[in-house]
């Protein structure tokens, strides 16, 4: 059997050089929990934390005293030390960077455009890029000595990674003079470079699409060129600053194929970006105290006990060991499998609960569990 | 694809005809959303297979561009196109399309404009790209669209090509939105083709052709984005399907005991002489402690499952109960629970 390394939170969270932790994992696993119980951990040890939540569920939002999106990191009550903790507002986010950069007239004419208002609200990939772009803004307040960010519930893990590239490529380069020329030369379709593709392009998206649209992202387009002029140069200040040595990422999964897969490509990927890993967290491991009693054994004796007609709860509670540790080895085959494929990354469990967390003192036990000093026997 | 494709024998209709009723008569459009984890893509899948029992032909679709579809029926990645996946329960074929925003944009230029040229030069301007990602509602449109139409093909004699499509949609936070595109493309067309075009699919989701269905587990965050969901579905009028209540554990102790174990009060003395009566002599004791407490887990599990069924119940929806399987999702747990919905009526 592989044994993986361990991952040791506390040896990272203790670190002064860790300055920002990434969560990120695929939808459903639990990302958000083990943001705010490694913020919590991190507080109660010393450090000034901020965490950036992505869309909490709502107990858990109440359990770190945040009432609305409003964009601002608040105080949590009822922690020894500094946490503070906000849940992005990834449209607010994105105003505020147009506003920001543009004199007031254009920033409106920016805010109203329908094209501007589906890429700031709508559009997969925004709140990844805004999340990354709040991280960036709250690293260089230089408020906080760790930033801990839980990634949005994406279609694909990888979303986070892409979505300021994919931005990037939107809003800038050839496809941006293309849909910008016809603007710069008064509306008249003159350009020699372009009069081929514009051509075209007018006539397709005109018969298809409607006049108005077309103009409606002329004006956007035009409007944008000069806000975000330089917007990959923001998309690639936020890329170095994920690959810089303060920043760790935590890969969160569950015991299931599909998030193991996720968390898989996750990995390859962090290291084909020279990202740094700092271990996997698996959630919702089903652990026994009786772990030496094997489903075999334990639905033998159930039957044993049945078959002779006495000790009627025990033989149920010997069925429900036996379904536990099926459970149980088959978890263990999944993490033995990722760990074959990836044998240097240090993983932690972090057991099932039969609750979902809603308070800080569950957080805390996240944390102690994720530490491997785990409280209670396994839920 | 849009060519008249397998030309139904003429007695075809009559081995369509089920024997029996079910929930969903009627229904040709089946739109599964959930909560990420929640199964989503697993439930859709048997859904399929389960509507497709009996000779029927039914299409999964997928939207997200994930191939989970591929993954579950353990397949090489889906193309653009309608491939035969699985043959269902007594006969039946599951077809699978992975839909993508960019190729859909196009068959629409070529099917309605005839301009399959002009849109291959556009994609590698990345004009395509640029447009089924930021103009509002469009990508949703085409999607959508993708689906209405495969409901809505027929054959050369007039027979709809699929008895039903199945479609994998985005998650429950996110469903009304895609789903109520007519609202979406407000923003950019009033008027013209893509309102157009927007108004018949609306038209095929509004009608009783088409229904919602949520998928959901017994736990908390889920059943509070699935009783969410069906209100804003509800508000804009959209057809509210059933509720797939997926992986579901049933009580596995009689209810007093369910009760002593939530209060730690199960006769730890008497667990121990039992387990040492079933011939495992060792550490019995400890044993004992330890069965003591995965009943309480299990007492505590329970009472959840049953609060969350309460709040399911609320909402006044049909409900399709899936359990749980111990040995993961496999191809044969898809028709395990294909003929678990089955034997529900929901297909």
């Amino acid at each position: 059997m592989k044994v993986p390394p361990v991952f040791d939170i506390d040896t990272l969270i203790d670190d002064p050089d860790t300055k920002i932790i990434v969560c990120c994992g695929s939808g459903g696993v639990g990302k958000t929990t083990t943001a705010a119980a490694v913020g919590v951990r991190a507080a109660e040890r010393g450090r000034d934390v901020v965490v950036l939540t992505v869309d909490p569920a709502r107990r858990l939002a109440q359990a770190l005293g945040l009432s609305e999106l409003d964009n601002t990191p608040r105080a949590v009550e009822g922690v020894e030390g500094d946490l503070y903790a906000m849940m992005l507002d990834m449209k607010r986010t994105f105003d505020e960077i147009v506003e920001a950069h543009a004199d007031p007239e254009r920033a409106q004419q920016i805010l109203a455009n329908p094209f501007y208002q589906s890429l700031s609200s709508s559009l997969s990939g925004t709140q990844e890029y805004m999340a990354m772009e709040k991280l960036g803004q709250l690293h260089r307040s230089g408020d906080w000595d760790l930033i801990v960010v839980d990634t949005p519930p994406s279609r694909s893990a990888l979303d986070f990674l892409d979505a300021p590239e994919r931005m990037g490529r939107f809003l800038d380069g050839r496809l941006i003079k293309l849909l910008m020329a016809p603007a710069k030369a008064g509306g008249r379709f003159g350009m020699k470079v372009v009069t081929a593709g514009f051509g075209m392009f007018t006539s397709v998206i005109t018969k298809v699409l409607g006049g108005q649209l077309i103009r409606d992202m002329q004006t956007f387009v035009l409007a944008f060129d000069t806000v975000f002029g330089g917007f990959r140069e923001r998309a690639d200040q936020t890329y170095r600053l994920l690959q810089a040595p303060g920043t760790a990422f935590l890969v969160v999964a569950a015991p299931e194929p599909d998030a193991l897969r996720e968390a898989s490509y996750f990995v390859e990927r962090l290291a084909e970006e020279h990202m740094p890993m700092a271990g996997l967290v698996v959630n919702r491991v089903h652990r026994s105290d009786a772990s030496h009693l094997s489903a075999v054994r334990s639905q033998a004796a159930a039957e044993t006990l049945e078959a002779r007609g006495s000790h009627q709860l025990t033989a149920s509670l010997l069925r429900l060991h036996a379904e536990r540790m099926h459970i149980t080895a088959r978890e263990s085959r999944l993490r033995e499998s990722f760990t074959s494929s990836h044998p240097s990354v240090p993983v932690a469990t972090v057991g099932a609960m039969a609750e979902d967390v809603h308070d800080l003192e569950g957080l805390r036990a996240i944390g102690n569990d994720l530490a491997g000093e785990a409280t209670e026997p396994a839920a | 694809m849009y060519s008249p494709g397998d030309v139904p024998e003429p007695d075809d209709n009559l081995a369509r005809v089920r024997a029996r009723d079910t929930d969903w008569d009627g229904v040709r459009l089946h739109v599964v959303t959930g909560k990420g984890g929640t199964g989503k893509t697993t439930v859709a899948a048997s859904l399929a297979l389960a509507l497709a029992a009996e000779g029927r032909k039914v299409l999964l679709i997928e939207v997200e561009g994930r191939q989970g579809i591929a993954q579950l029926f353990d397949c090489p990645p889906l193309p653009y196109e309608e491939r035969k996946v699985a043959v269902a329960p007594e006969g039946g074929d599951v077809y699978a399309l992975a839909v993508d925003p960019e190729e859909a944009m196009l068959e629409y230029l070529e099917m309605f404009y005839n301009l399959r040229r002009a849109g291959r030069a556009l994609t590698r301007l990345g004009l395509i790209d640029f447009a089924t990602t930021i103009a509002p509602g469009l990508r949703d449109v085409l999607l959508t669209g993708k689906a209405s139409e495969a409901v809505r093909r027929k054959d050369k004699k007039g027979h709809f090509i699929y008895d039903a499509v199945v479609m994998d949609a985005p998650p429950t936070g996110r469903i009304s939105r895609f789903l109520n595109v007519n609202a979406e493309v407000a923003g950019l067309a009033k008027v013209g083709p893509i309102r157009h075009h927007a108004d018949t699919v609306m038209k095929v989701i509004r009608s009783p052709e088409t229904a919602v269905h949520f998928v959901t587990l017994l736990e908390e965050m889920p059943v509070q984005e699935t009783v969410d969901g069906i209100a804003d579905l509800r508000q804009i009028g959209l057809p509210v399907g059933g509720l797939m209540i997926n992986m579901v554990r049933p009580p596995m102790l009689p209810e007093a005991d369910l009760a002593a174990a939530l209060t730690d009060e199960l006769d730890v003395e008497s667990i121990r002489m039992g387990v040492k009566a079933a011939g495992v002599e060792d550490d019995a004791a400890e044993i004992a402690q330890a069965l003591a407490a995965e009943a309480a887990d299990h007492a505590r599990r329970t009472t959840l499952q049953g609060r969350e069924m309460a709040r399911l119940a609320d909402t006044d929806v049909p409900q399709y109960e899936l359990p749980h399987l111990s040995d993961g999702m496999d191809l044969a747990g898809l028709y395990e629970l294909a003929d678990e919905l089955r034997r529900q009526g929901a297909a």
